[in-house]
């Protein structure tokens, strides 16, 4: 997790989440979308649409590592935020730790 | 940081400025750019305004550049900042709080104003031009307080108010001097054929019209004329030219006759300062279009990074009047001399016009009307001074003969690589070959979302078009056929038929066994594999939540704040006083922001919170409506013989009925249905997927009907006796658009795709055939169930999809 200071929260255990189904967690006001891929893998986003017009992201489509947006069908790359081309944009990224089936997300 | 790079300072941050710093991003790195805008907006399609006043496009839709772009560039940018002077001896740019810039290269691009008429009264609240966002937001603004309206000028840009505002709902008058609208583009037989298109439209007209005064006291009350009659109009839009705006270039001493003066390198009288765009004037002209900046702005950009570059000459310009609906195009010279030999088509039946200009045998300028295919074509035959050919004559005018297509592909390879085939977003045609071969792109759309040509009026289509077919070649007509998406080259047909003899079972395995070159698919393939799966294998097939779209998965509309719409079910558009009660009292305990009667008679609760959802549907205890739903909508009915006189069967039981029988099994499409007691047709059956009208002795069926974006009036398809041979015609043409129609394929689409007479024989003429769909729809029927109700009674589903998790910090 690099050099920066980050907090990890305690979120609890991967089986709060569906596979490819999003879900929103909240923590001080924020909103961080998380989605579980097909396996065992978690991304945690900013839930806020990078789309000039906004919206959440949680309950868009999630097809591998990527996430087509609920509202525009932007295609978004959940390990970096990056939205593909022909659009752009980046949504903020979250750092996951999973041991034993607990799940902690870096703020 | 940046010392050794050198300063760029732009004053303009419209799209003469910015597609010169995009054209110099492209060519170098060795500038640090600052960009002051006078607008609190980052930089936008001006020549798009006209959309945002018609309604289609939003002014977040014609952003060209976000302020993203100008971070990630290094771009420092002052929006709301207006300069004052360029101050030559210190070199540094001056704005008006005071503020100074070092510069070592200047780029004026102010633009242009309104022209406003120097007479009495022009001062008056409510007296606007048209040049920008503000001015459109007054607009849009007014017609929510005021009716009448006026608009001084009949040119392009009056026009185009004037339909914004008969859009918005005001009565508008356009007032012209000339006789003829748009008399700078167009000759007056099209001018005509404009004017009574636009009549048609609702806008009025006064022609040969001298303004001299505008009345009112502190507000606009009225137009008074030459002749001393006069126009009431509560607003007034000034649309009768531009003029440059060259005060910067004034206060700084720079030459400046109509516009600032510059040469063919766009210097100024200054050194280090130069000008592109509405507010300079070159060889004499000044320009108020949009192709010639990025022509100037590419010479511009080249000269200014020390590329070698062919000087800017002047541009042939051309016009699209962008009223949806209202083709007018025309380029070089157009209204006839005694030196030119006319070419001239007309059609009143098709309503099209065609000139076109000849000196000595060369093309010199075209007009259009109604037809503007060719324009592309012939815009770039004029600006290329081609000689009329037989063979020309022959693909323009239309001789009946056949093989342009050779002919076409020559010319393109005639094109130079630096001239303009988008002029709404510069796009040359250097720049889509480089992105045709270096990205692969196989299609029009590609070249769209990659370089942003016929993103905005869509003009340049055809060129767009042939260029493609030029560079792919033979790779063109097989790079046409397209899977049902990116990721696998199958049709539905051929997808379907692998589910149906492999026994594929879910959206997985499909992809796997059928080679999709994205292992999980994508937004449009996996909702659609979802959907053929569950319709071959009504019984067994496990609905994937996850390869819904978000409203269905829901079971809700999301709203673009996140919040959802929810509607419940009213059978036939019938619903009870206790009903009533209990959404009105559901709708003030979870805060619903709007109740709205919906078109197909039933109450959207618009503005509910995700974590609400499952309460608000327990509480108002009824089925869902699936107003979601790719699946039976709602069936709208009229009174009909309970109450009507005029009725003459039963429309509000059959309706019920009806929605009741057909409901939450899915369709390839959303699906509407109508019943009318008479032919009267009060519950509009023309417009709807199926259309039932009863008569005196049954029933008539329409099929195919649409009242949406592709609008289409439905097809008769038979007569029936008695109410079950209705239904089981109904259910047997629902079966069978299940089973053959394309995802996301609407009847009326579908409709015409399998014809019309094929469907009757399959599902009304062969009776054991209809049995049979009849048997296979009320199959599936079995399977469904209520969809609110079944997510209500599955608590870990239910958290986990509509509740927020909270974390403790």
């Amino acid at each position: 997790m690099g050099a920066e200071q980050e907090t990890l929260l305690y979120v609890g255990t991967l089986d709060l989440f569906m596979k490819q189904i999003g879900r929103v967690v909240e923590w001080n006001g924020e909103q961080i979308a998380i989605f579980r891929d097909s396996g065992d893998n978690l991304y945690a986003l900013e839930n806020k649409n990078p789309h000039p017009k906004g919206g959440p992201l949680a309950e868009g489509i999630v097809s591998g590592h990527y996430l087509y947006d609920p509202l525009y069908d932007w295609k978004i790359d959940l390990k970096t935020g990056l939205v593909q081309a022909p659009d752009t944009g980046q949504v903020k990224v979250y750092s996951v730790k999973i041991e034993d089936g607990n799940v902690w997300i870096g703020a | 940081m940046n010392n050794n790079k050198q300063k760029l300072v732009v004053i303009g941050n419209g799209m003469a400025g910015i597609s010169t710093v995009e054209q110099i991003l492209k060519l170098s790195t060795q500038f640090e750019i600052t960009v002051f805008g006078s607008e609190p907006h980052p930089n936008y399609n001006r020549i798009m305004l006209s959309y945002v006043l018609e309604g289609s496009k939003t002014l977040d839709d014609i952003v060209l550049n976000d302020w993203h772009w100008y971070a990630d560039h290094g771009i420092t940018l002052h929006t709301g900042t207006k300069v004052a002077k360029i101050d030559q001896m210190s070199k540094e740019v001056v704005t008006e709080q005071g503020m100074r810039v070092p510069y070592d290269k200047v780029i004026i691009a102010t633009g242009s104003n309104s022209f406003i008429l120097p007479i009495p009264g022009s001062d008056k609240q409510g007296v606007i031009g048209f040049r920008d966002i503000a001015d459109c937001n007054q607009m849009l603004e007014a017609a929510k307080t005021y009716k009448k309206a006026a608009v001084i000028g009949g040119g392009l840009l009056g026009l185009e108010a004037a339909k914004g505002l008969v859009q918005l709902g005001m009565d508008v008058t356009v007032v012209h001097l000339m006789e003829d609208l748009m008399e700078r583009q167009l000759d007056h037989q099209a001018a005509l054929m404009l004017r009574h298109e636009l009549e048609r439209q609702g806008i009025k007209f006064k022609m040969e019209a001298q303004t001299v005064e505008l009345l009112g006291d502190e507000r606009v009350s009225g137009l008074r004329f030459a002749d001393d009659t006069v126009l009431e109009a509560e607003f007034v839009v000034m649309a009768v030219g531009i003029k440059p705006n060259v005060e910067v270039a004034k206060n700084s001493g720079i030459e400046v006759n109509r516009g600032i003066v510059v040469n063919d390198y766009m210097q100024t009288s200054m050194e280090d300062v130069y000008s592109v765009g509405e507010c300079n004037e070159h060889r004499g002209v000044c320009y108020g279009l949009v192709a010639p900046l990025f022509e100037q702005g590419m010479v511009l950009a080249k000269h200014i990074c020390g590329v070698d570059t062919a000087p800017y000459e002047g541009s042939v310009v051309s016009t699209k009047l962008k009223i949806s609906g209202v083709d007018v195009f025309s380029t070089g010279e157009f209204i006839d001399g005694p030196e030119h030999t006319v070419i001239v088509s007309k059609d009143d039946w098709k309503r099209t016009y065609k000139k076109i200009l000849l000196k000595d045998g060369v093309m010199v300028g075209a007009v259009l009307y109604g037809d503007i295919n060719d324009s592309a074509e012939l815009q770039k035959l004029i600006k290329q001074q081609t000689v009329m050919t037989d063979e020309l004559y022959d693909t323009l005018m239309g001789s009946g003969c056949c093989g342009g297509g050779a002919k076409k592909t020559a010319s393109i390879e005639a094109m130079p690589d630096e001239e303009i085939v988008c002029g709404c977003n510069g796009v040359t045609k250097g720049s889509i070959i480089e992105a045709v071969t270096s990205q692969g792109l196989t299609t029009v759309d590609e070249i769209k979302a990659c370089t942003g040509a016929t993103r905005s009026c869509g003009g340049c289509k055809p060129v767009v078009e042939q260029i493609l077919q030029y560079v792919l070649g033979d790779g063109f007509e097989t790079a046409a056929k397209e899977g049902i998406c990116g990721c696998t080259t199958l049709d539905r047909d051929e997808i379907v038929a692998e589910i149906r003899t492999k026994g594929l079972q879910t959206t997985k395995e499909v992809m796997n066994v059928l080679g999709w070159n994205e292992p999980e698919g994508c937004s449009k393939c996996r909702p659609a594999l979802n959907y053929y799966l569950g319709m071959v294998y009504p019984d067994t097939y496990e609905d994937e939540k996850e390869s819904r779209f978000v409203n269905e998965r829901m079971n809700a509309n999301i709203q673009k704040d996140g919040t959802y719409t929810v509607v419940p079910r009213m059978y036939g558009g019938v619903t009870t006083p206790e009903d009533l009660k209990k959404i009105a009292d559901v709708s003030l305990k979870y805060d619903v922001k709007v109740v709205k009667v919906t078109g197909g008679q039933r109450l959207d609760l618009i503005g509910v919170k995700k974590e609400d959802l499952p309460k608000v549907w327990e509480e108002l205890d009824m089925p869902s409506g699936y107003a979601y739903a790719k699946s039976l909508r709602t069936v709208k009915t009229c009174v009909g013989s309970q109450f009507c006189r005029f009725g003459t069967q039963d429309s509000m039981s059959m309706g019920a009925l009806l929605e009741r029988k057909f409901e939450r099994i899915d369709y390839p499409a959303k699906f509407k249905m109508a019943v009318n007691g008479c032919p009267r047709n009060c519950a509009e059956a023309c417009t709807k997927d199926i259309g039932i009208v009863g008569n005196d002795g049954g029933w008539e069926i329409f099929i195919g009907g649409n009242g949406g974006i592709k609008a289409r009036l439905a097809d008769s398809l038979c007569k029936v006796k008695t109410d079950e041979e209705l239904i089981e015609v109904c259910g047997a043409i629902i079966q069978y658009y299940r089973e053959t129609g394309n995802y996301l394929e609407r009847t009326s689409e579908w409709v015409e795709r399998v014809g019309l007479e094929h469907i009757k024989a399959v599902v009304v003429d062969d009776l054991e055939n209809r049995r049979a769909l009849m048997e296979r729809v009320e199959f599936a029927l079995q399977q469904a169930e209520e969809p609110w109700s079944k997510m209500l009674n599955d608590d870990s589903s239910r958290n986990k999809m509509f509740d927020t998790v909270e974390l403790k910090g």
